[in-house]
C-alpha cells in the first residue's frame, strides 16, 4: 500500500516537474517591485513636478519629458527583467535543473504574446496621444500576460494575474492616479507575492 | 482484490517506466536528455526501460537531426495513454 502512495506521489511530482518552469524565485518578484518603485518614484518626479501634492493632477508631459520618461521605462524593465532572470537562474542551478529547456520556453512564448501585444498598443497609443491610457493598459496587459503563462508555471502566478488585470481597469476609470495605481501593482504587489513565494515554496 | 490487481499494468510496475510515462503524459514529446535529468537515471537504465515500454507499443520515437546531432524524442501513444489512465485508476481503487 505504502508504495502505490509513493507512486501517485511521484507521479504527480514528475508531472509537474517535466510541464510547469517551477524555478521561479521568490526574491526575483522583489526586485522586480522595488525597481518598479525606484521607476515610478523618477517617473512621478518628471511629470508631476510644480504641482500641489494633494488631489487629482495633470501629467505635464513636454517632448523633453517624455524622452525621459521612455528612458527611465526601459531602464527599468532591462533592470527589473535583469535581476529576474539572475534570481530564477540561482534556483535553477541550486535545483540542478537546465534553465533554458521546453517548460522555460513554452512559458516565455506564452508570456510573451499578450505582452508583446500590449506594449504595441501602448506605443501606438502614446504616439497618437493617449498618455493617461498607457499606466492602465500595462497593468491589464501583464495580467493578462501572467493568467496566459500560469499554466505551465507556479499556480499562484495566476491570482497575481487576475489581480494585476483588476487594478489595471479600477486604474483606467481613475485615470488620474495612473501612476499610483501602477506603483501598487508592478511594485508593491510584485515585492508582496515575493515574498510569500520565496516563503511558501523555498523556507 | 485478485480483480483489482488484474488491472494494474505489469508495464508500470518499475518506478522508471512509470516515471517516464508520468512526463510523457502532460508533454507532446519529451527528448532524452530531458527524461534523463527528470529521473536522474543513467543512459543504459533509462535506453532499456523505453525499449521496453516502445516494445508493447506505450510510447513513439522520432528521431531527427538537429545542426547534425541526432535528437531522440518520445511520446506516449494512444494505447499508452489508455494504459496508463487505467493503471492509475487501479491503483486508487487499491487504495480506497
Amino acid at each position: 500500500m505504502e508504495q502505490y502512495i509513493e507512486d501517485l506521489k511521484e507521479i504527480k511530482d514528475i508531472m509537474n516537474r517535466s510541464s510547469r518552469f517551477i524555478s521561479l524565485s521568490g526574491w526575483s518578484g522583489v526586485s522586480a517591485g522595488v525597481t518598479a518603485l525606484v521607476g515610478a518614484y523618477f517617473a512621478y518626479q518628471t511629470v508631476y513636478t510644480n504641482q500641489n501634492y494633494l488631489g487629482y493632477r495633470q501629467a505635464q508631459l513636454s517632448p523633453e519629458n517624455l524622452v525621459w520618461l521612455i528612458g527611465i521605462a526601459i531602464t527599468t524593465l532591462i533592470i527589473a527583467i535583469g535581476s529576474g532572470v539572475f534570481f530564477t537562474t540561482q534556483v535553477s542551478k541550486k535545483n540542478n535543473q537546465p534553465l533554458w529547456d521546453s517548460q522555460t520556453k513554452r512559458l516565455l512564448i506564452n508570456l510573451s504574446i499578450p505582452l508583446i501585444t500590449g506594449g504595441m498598443a501602448c506605443l501606438i497609443l502614446l504616439s497618437k496621444g493617449f498618455v493617461g491610457i498607457i499606466a492602465p493598459l500595462t497593468l491589464v496587459f501583464y495580467g493578462l500576460a501572467l493568467v496566459n503563462a500560469s499554466k505551465y508555471t507556479l499556480q499562484e502566478i495566476r491570482s497575481l494575474g487576475i489581480t494585476e488585470i483588476i487594478l489595471g481597469l479600477i486604474a483606467m476609470h481613475f485615470i488620474g492616479f495612473g501612476l499610483l495605481f501602477w506603483s501598487i501593482g508592478f511594485g508593491l504587489l510584485h515585492i508582496g507575492y515575493g515574498i510569500f513565494m520565496q516563503i511558501k515554496y523555498r523556507p | 482484490m485478485k480483480h483489482i490487481l488484474d488491472n494494474l499494468d505489469k508495464a508500470f510496475e518499475n518506478r522508471v517506466r512509470l516515471g517516464i510515462m508520468s512526463a510523457l503524459m502532460v508533454n507532446d514529446s519529451v527528448e532524452f536528455k530531458s527524461l534523463k535529468h527528470l529521473l536522474k537515471v543513467t543512459d543504459g537504465n533509462l535506453a532499456s526501460h523505453l525499449k521496453a515500454l516502445e516494445k508493447v507499443n506505450y510510447i513513439a520515437v522520432t528521431k531527427e537531426f538537429l545542426d547534425r546531432k541526432p535528437n531522440t524524442k518520445y511520446s506516449a501513444t494512444d494505447s499508452g495513454r489508455k494504459a496508463f489512465k487505467k493503471h492509475i485508476e487501479a491503483i486508487e481503487n487499491l487504495l480506497k
